[in-house]
């Protein structure tokens, strides 16, 4: 499919979105809990987390889809134009209580033109080098 | 132990209506970081042609994983939920959320397979307003792990 004059250049096959780092720390996660009402003791008490086998307290797998699909939402302009969003957890986000906490990093490009109004949208998401979503896609208007 | 294959297909009963409200709205915006004016100022949301204020892609699942504890939890299904871990999540939205919406969710099981041990189960739930106008369908794959301890799933 030809890209047409109406659409945007930052929509072109292969047109990368701004790479972006997230902190996540525990505070944030507790936030999450109280926001989405997930309050599963893996994503706050680190002691109940290590006795289930974990390494320490986990991010809410929906909490890093949200942050990460923030690339989506502040790219396309209208939060409403990501039509279809896809995550597969494949690695868990560690959140140590250091005062540090972790890093999300989020990178993407364009994948492919779907139609005269819909790109497919595939995200890189690692934290500690490790991808923790697989295949994530989006798709999202453009016109 | 493999999941009854009979629930394939099996729709639960919808469940009571959730009103969005606009303070929930911004509350998980906060929560997941994003400063959107879209999701707090009215007038903002209009400038980009929404009547009001809306949701975030993932704001359907404060309305879809209580819904799909009807599934997780059903006894006669007898899935180990002390084991259920998120395999992964799809949302396919008509339209975003706005404050106001009485959203019925209703779940149905999709798919119900087992490899190495673990129970996989696809649950898809529609999100509709009381009129009946779909907003946005969620799809999520729970796996029980197996009882030998698998890091791979989050």
């Amino acid at each position: 499919m030809s890209t047409s004059a109406s659409v945007d250049e930052r929509f072109a096959v292969g047109a990368p979105l701004p790479a972006t780092t997230f902190p996540i720390t525990r505070k944030d996660l507790v936030r999450y809990a109280g926001a989405s009402g997930d309050f599963n003791d893996i994503h706050w008490n680190g002691r109940f987390a290590v006795e289930v086998g974990l390494p320490d307290v986990i991010a809410h797998g929906m909490y890093t889809m949200a942050v990460a699909g923030r690339v989506l939402t502040d790219w396309a302009g209208d939060p409403a134009a990501v039509e279809e969003y896809f995550v597969r957890f494949s690695k868990p986000v560690v959140v140590p209580d250091d005062g540090v906490g972790a890093l999300l990093e989020v990178t993407g490009k364009v994948a492919k033109a779907l139609d005269e109004r819909r790109v497919q949208v595939d995200l890189t998401v690692t934290s500690a080098g490790q991808k923790v979503l697989g295949k994530a896609t989006a798709v999202v208007r453009c016109a | 132990m493999a999941l009854d294959q009979s629930f394939v297909g099996r729709t639960y009963p919808p469940t009571p209506a959730y009103e969005v409200g606009r303070e929930k709205i911004r509350e998980f915006a906060e929560a997941i970081g994003d400063p959107s004016p879209a999701f707090r100022d009215p007038e903002a949301a209009k400038a980009l042609g929404h009547p009001d204020v809306i949701a975030p892609p993932t704001f359907p699942i404060v309305i879809s994983m209580p819904a799909a504890d009807q599934v997780v939890y059903d006894p006669a299904l007898g899935l180990d939920w002390s084991r259920v871990v998120h395999g992964d999540q799809r949302f396919t939205h008509e339209r975003p959320m706005r404050p106001g919406d009485r959203v019925v969710a209703v779940v149905a099981v999709e798919s119900i397979k087992s490899f190495a041990g673990n129970d996989m189960i696809t649950l898809v739930t529609e999100m509709s307003t009381e009129e009946g106008e779909l907003i946005s369908t969620a799809r999520a794959l729970l796996v029980a792990r197996a009882e030998a301890e698998s890091e791979e799933q989050a």
